[in-house]
Formats: structure tokens, C-alpha cells, sequence
């Protein structure tokens, strides 16, 4: 088995041990290339006839290249996809313009709480990788919310070789990271090896590219050339400029990744 | 092709762990653009000076209290070596993240205050290493500028700590003179310590391994669940040895035999997959199986026994007591069981033992322990084959001992 047989693996398993803890879970689908390697996983570990539903929590502001991807994969991959909505914010017309904070707690947090809520969903699976931001290095494979839906990342149950025992009583979901142990350039390794789709806004175009892919108004991309898989691959043995360099919300305020973490952001 | 290698990084608090890692990171230029800039901002802010141990750290909270709370995992390159560094706090209080990070590692850094010494939690991040199976380790004696770097107090110092550790047959891989803060003896040798003959640390961490091979030993296969699509599909992953198409497994602790038809991984086709793999059988004939079984070769069985005998490690608030039930989880099984007996317990920073006999093991306790199990469990001799070879204890739900299974129990 080479590295990637490895990463792949680890992650099925704890797809695997999820689903059979809990059952009636889902995965969050951001159209992103974490989680679009997220899905194309747990198509693997359950043999392309995956038994629960894929979310798509909708801001309304992604990018149309995200909604078209969603819509041809979701189609070709024959996922039950679930879009989540906090319409009656979009109604007041909630938007960046009215502060980042309060719109990603809007349009992302609450739209899943509530979603959840809804729903009754155990665990969820979510796409983040600990390489990604500092806040994410802290999170372990099983992550209990409690009712309030925040994270106590203070007081973490222990994860000893691969035993991912999570106390239920007081979580109301329990979030599950199977990607956890990969970094950028491994995702980015593995969607070349397996053909995973990916959306165009990661391909550069003059001389612009996407590096992560959120929503329009607080996105930017990076200066760079790389059109192809293998472009990325080679910028990203060489860069030194951080993943989520072009991301609005992790720049505003120093702490804002973590405060929006734990009042339950992914 | 690139190598991996994840090593945890341990100590006492304040003896310079995260200064340890910044400077490695600003060594082997790792850091990302914007980060010294956005480090030296912050210090600014909380009106501190700028040091390498805030690289480290991102969450404010540590900031203001100065210490790390949470396991986190820093990426880092020298040459074709990719590392992988799992911080671990110091603090006793944040053990259960500290035995988190180190039972992923492939290597341990077990950093000293040359001018303290050997401090409480430095013999316990050092036994429980042990523990884990970890056997490639580096101590560094690290702010040998407080010391002057003096040759004398480094070997005095060297051997004390050899003395304690031989007493758990703990024996560090190199013991390696360093100031963190300086940049002495981290990437290159240091001139001011030129009567230090040994490795630099990324020296020393580059003739690493990752840890040990297991693919020789025999077949081990937890079965993790059983999908009905079609035709039923057991699935796990391979623990120890390797599974080829056709071949003759015996099932525990059933001991069915059956015949491997296939093997399946969605979108490929394969007919032998190794240790590591999560992977999919299908039988020719029908078994009986569910979650817990382990699949095995006829040649080189493990022990299958409804008593254990192991080290444990309690991380528990409450105590375990001795009778007292618990669930015995290893791999995919997951068993009721109740402590029999409580032997030789010793306190994991003294490394003293404290009784022969105990009654119960207090949080950051160590000892022997028999279990009694409901049902017979699969297991292997840690030192044989580790991943059946450890388990977990979970009381009120959750995990709140580490263990390594030593014997087959003898009857009490």
C-alpha cells in the first residue's frame, strides 16, 4: 500500500465505525474539493450504494460554477441530497454586507442547527483536515456537540488507537472527521489518482485560481498559473502562502475561526 | 519518493517544547508566508515578545494562560522527509490529549530543562511512551545556554535519566545536548557544544522509521460490519498480515473456517490486500459473522481466553475498582467484563510502586490488572503483534483507560 492506499483507508474505516455507531447520520457536501473527496469516499467504503443523505448547506451565495457541479455529481453519483436553508434570514435579507460574522452564523451555523434539529440526525460527517487552520489541528476523529451545539474542545474524550467512543447522553450529534490526518496536497494527490471531479474555479485562469472555495462575496483567489492537476500539485510542494489565505472570515478578526468553531461552524 | 514520519513531542511544562517547534519550523523553512509577521502582531497586541513557541500557538486561550491544552499536528519538510510533529500538552490535567497524540506517533521527543532536570511529568510522558509501544525515541536536554554549555552537567544529567528510565526498560534511541531558543545542535551541529560528538535533532529524527512492518505476521482481521448488497459483504481492516483471494481463513473465536471468494474495494480489483487496508470479503460458503470476529490463519492463531492480563494506564476522574464493571473494547470487539485483580500499582511520575494489591487505581495510576470477561476475547501478546494487543476500558461511557495486554490471565 502506498501513502494514499493509507489515507483512504484510515478514512473508510472511520466512516465505517460512524455509520455503525450511529446509523441515521448524514455528510455535509460543500461542493468543495475536502468534501467532494468526502463523498467519493464513502461511496467507496459502502460500495456506491451509500445509506444515508448528503447535505448541502445553501447560503445562496456560492458560486454558479458550485451549484452546477452540485447538480451534475449529485445526479451521476445518484446521492440523496438534502439542501439546508435559513430562510427566514434570507428573507430579512441577511448578507455579508451586514458583517461576516453574523452572516456565517446566519447562513452556515443556524441553517444547519436548525436543519439538524429538523431532522435528528446523530452524526455527521464533515470533509476539514487538520493541516487546514490552527483551530482544526485540535480536533479529534469523533467530536461531540452538546445541546448548545459548541464545541468543548477543553475537555475532549481521549482517541486511543482507532477506538472512537463518544458518550451520547449530553452530545445532540456527535461531528465525525474522516479526513482529518490528510493535508492539501494529499487531496489534491488523490483526486488526480481516482479522476475525482473537481469545480473549474480551481483551475487558474489569467492568472488567477480558487485555493478554497466558499461563498462569492468573501472568497478571493490567489495569484497563480496552475491550470492543471499536475500545476497544482507542483505550486503546492513549492508555496508558502496558507490554504485559506483568500478566505474572508479567517482574516477579519484573529479569533473569528475559532469563535464561529465553536458556536458550531465547520 | 517522499518518506512520512509523525513523532510526538513531549515534557514538562516550560522546558521548551513549542520553542522547540517553532525553531524547527523557522529552521527548515516551514513556516508559511505571513506567519512571523502575523505571530510578531499578536505579541504586539497581548504586549508580549516575540518567541518561536508562538508559532504553536493558535488558540488565544493558550496564549494568555502560556501552556498547550490540546494534542495539535504541525506539517513540516527537510529534504524528501515529510514530519509530522503531534504536540502534546504538558500538563498532567490534559494527559487523556497527551496519550491522544502519542498513540499516533511513530516516534517520540521527550524534551528536558537541562537546568531543572528531570521533572514530574518527564518520567510519566516517558513511561507512557513506553507504553504505547513507541521505541524510537530522542530526549533532549534542551536550554544548555542556562547551563553554559557545560559538557559535565549535560553527562551527569544524561546519566541520572538513564537510571531512572532502565528501571522500566525505557531506553532513548539519543540523548542530544540542545538550546531550542539559540538554535544549537537543531539542524546543524552546535560549535559551542563542539565536545558533543552525536546527531543534531533533524539528524537524529532522520534515521527514523516508520513504525515497525507488520505485514509478515500472521492474518489479523476485525470484522467491522456486514453489508447486504447483493450478496453479503464483510467488512474491516486488516490489523496485522496479509488476505489473498482463496485462501483459508478460520473465524474466532467461532473457530469456523471458510474460504475467501473475493475481495472487494469499490472500483477496483484486487486479490491481496496488506496490513493497513480497509477492505471488503466475501466467503464461498455461508458463515456466521458479525461485528467483533477476527478473521485468521490457520498458522500462527491468537489467543482466545475470557481472562486477560495487562497494563493499564487509569486517566479516569474516578477511580476503577477492583469488581467493578467495565466494558474491555479492542479492535472491533466490545466486551463486558469486571477487574479481578489490581497488582503492583505504581504512580506514573515517581514510577514508585505503591502497592502490590490494590483495591482500586486512582487517575494517572498505573498497574497490572486481570479482567474477567462475559465472552471470550481475540487477542495477541502486545509485544507480538500490537494492534490486538491493546485495548481500551470504557466506563460511563467513555474511554477512560488505556491498556496493553501482556498474558494470557492466569486464574485468580
Amino acid at each position: 500500500m502506498d501513502r494514499l492506499d493509507e489515507l483512504e483507508s484510515k478514512s473508510i474505516y472511520v466512516i465505517r465505525e460512524a455509520y455503525k455507531e450511529y446509523g441515521n447520520v448524514a455528510a455535509l457536501w460543500s461542493i468543495g474539493k475536502d468534501s467532494t473527496t468526502l463523498v467519493w469516499l464513502i461511496r467507496k467504503a459502502f460500495y456506491g450504494k451509500v445509506p444515508f443523505p448528503f447535505i448541502h448547506i445553501d447560503t445562496t451565495f456560492k458560486f454558479k460554477e458550485m451549484y452546477e457541479f452540485r447538480e451534475k455529481y449529485a445526479k451521476e453519483w445518484g446521492l440523496n441530497l438534502l439542501i439546508a436553508k435559513n430562510q427566514k434570514a434570507l428573507d430579512e435579507s441577511m448578507g455579508p454586507d451586514k458583517g461576516k460574522f453574523e452572516c456565517c452564523t446566519k447562513l452556515k451555523t443556524i441553517a444547519l442547527k436548525d436543519f439538524i434539529n429538523e431532522k435528528g440526525f446523530k452524526a455527521l460527517f464533515l470533509g476539514i483536515r487538520r493541516d487546514e487552520h490552527g483551530i482544526r489541528a485540535k480536533e479529534r476523529y469523533f467530536s461531540p456537540r452538546d445541546d448548545e451545539f459548541k464545541w468543548n474542545y477543553k475537555d475532549q474524550p481521549p482517541e486511543l488507537w482507532d477506538q472512537y467512543t463518544v458518550k451520547k447522553d449530553n452530545a445532540t450529534h456527535v461531528r465525525v472527521h474522516p479526513l482529518l490526518h490528510w493535508s492539501e496536497l494529499d487531496i489534491w494527490e488523490y483526486v488526480k489518482r481516482e479522476n475525482i471531479p473537481a469545480v473549474d474555479l480551481y483551475f487558474a485562469k489569467d492568472g488567477r485560481r480558487y485555493r478554497s472555495i466558499g461563498c462569492y462575496p468573501c472568497t478571493k483567489p490567489i495569484e497563480s498559473n496552475a491550470g492543471t492537476l499536475d500545476d497544482i500539485i507542483h505550486e503546492l510542494k513549492t508555496t508558502k502562502i496558507g490554504e485559506r489565505s483568500g478566505r474572508a472570515q479567517d482574516k477579519e478578526q484573529a479569533y473569528m475561526m475559532q469563535k464561529l468553531r465553536m458556536l458550531g461552524y465547520m | 519518493m517522499d518518506e512520512y514520519l509523525s513523532f510526538v513531542m513531549v515534557g514538562h511544562i516550560d522546558h521548551g517544547k513549542s520553542t522547540l517547534i517553532g525553531r524547527l519550523l523557522y529552521d527548515t523553512n516551514s513556516l508559511p508566508e505571513g506567519k512571523t509577521e502575523e505571530i510578531k502582531k499578536t505579541c504586539e497586541m497581548l504586549g508580549k515578545k516575540f518567541e518561536f513557541a508562538y508559532v504553536m500557538d493558535h488558540l488565544d486561550e493558550e496564549r494568555e494562560k502560556g501552556i498547550t491544552i490540546e494534542t495539535s499536528q504541525i506539517f513540516f519538510k527537510n529534504g524528501n522527509k515529510n514530519y509530522v510533529i503531534i504536540d502534546a500538552p504538558g500538563h498532567k490535567e490534559f494527559i487523556k490529549n497527551m496519550l491522544t497524540g502519542a498513540s499516533q506517533a511513530d516516534a517520540a521527543v521527550i524534551i528536558v530543562d537541562a537546568d531543572e532536570g528531570v521533572m514530574e511529568q518527564t518520567t510519566r510522558h516517558a513511561y507512557l511512551v513506553n507504553m504505547l509501544g513507541i521505541k524510537q525515541i530522542i530526549v533532549v536536554l534542551n536550554k544548555m545556554d542556562k547551563i553554559d554549555y557545560s559538557q559535565e552537567k549535560f553527562e551527569n544529567l544524561k546519566n541520572n535519566l538513564h537510571e531512572l528510565l532502565l528501571k522500566f526498560q525505557i531506553k532513548p534511541t539519543y540523548v542530544i545536548p540542545i538550546s531550542a531558543i539559540e538554535g544549537e545542535n537543531i539542524i546543524k551541529k552546535s560549535k559551542k557544544m563542539d565536545w558533543y560528538s552525536g546527531l543534531s535533532v533533524i539528524e537524529a529524527l532522520d534515521t527514523f522509521k516508520k513504525m515497525v512492518e507488520i505485514e509478515k505476521m500472521p492474518l489479523r482481521m476485525p470484522i467491522q460490519d456486514v453489508y447486504d448488497i447483493g450478496e453479503k459483504i464483510y467488512v474491516g481492516k486488516i490489523e496485522s498480515g496479509t488476505i489473498k483471494k482463496g485462501m483459508e481463513v478460520v473465524i474466532l473465536p467461532s473457530e469456523e473456517t471458510a474460504k475467501i471468494k473475493s475481495l472487494e474495494l469499490y472500483g477496483s480489483d484486487i486479490i491481496e490486500a496488506n496490513v493497513g487496508r480497509s477492505i471488503g470479503i466475501t466467503f464461498t460458503e455461508d458463515v456466521n459473522i458479525k461485528r467483533g470476529a477476527v478473521i485468521c490463519e490457520q498458522n500462527g492463531k491468537p489467543e482466545v481466553s475470557n481472562r486477560i492480563t495487562a497494563n493499564i494506564f487509569w486517566m479516569g476522574e474516578k477511580p476503577l475498582d477492583k469488581e467493578e464493571r467495565i466494558i474491555y473494547k479492542s479492535t472491533t470487539q466490545e466486551i463486558n467484563g469486571t477487574v479481578e485483580k489490581i497488582k503492583n500499582k505504581i504512580n506514573s511520575s515517581s514510577l514508585e510502586v505503591l502497592e502490590e494489591e490494590s483495591k482500586k487505581l486512582e487517575g494517572l495510576e498505573a498497574a497490572e490488572i486481570i479482567i474477567k470477561l462475559e465472552k471470550p476475547a481475540v487477542f495477541d501478546d502486545f509485544n507480538h503483534i500490537p494492534p490486538t494487543g491493546r485495548f481500551v476500558i470504557i466506563k460511563d461511557g467513555i474511554v477512560q483507560g488505556g491498556g496493553i495486554i501482556t498474558s494470557r490471565g492466569e486464574a485468580a
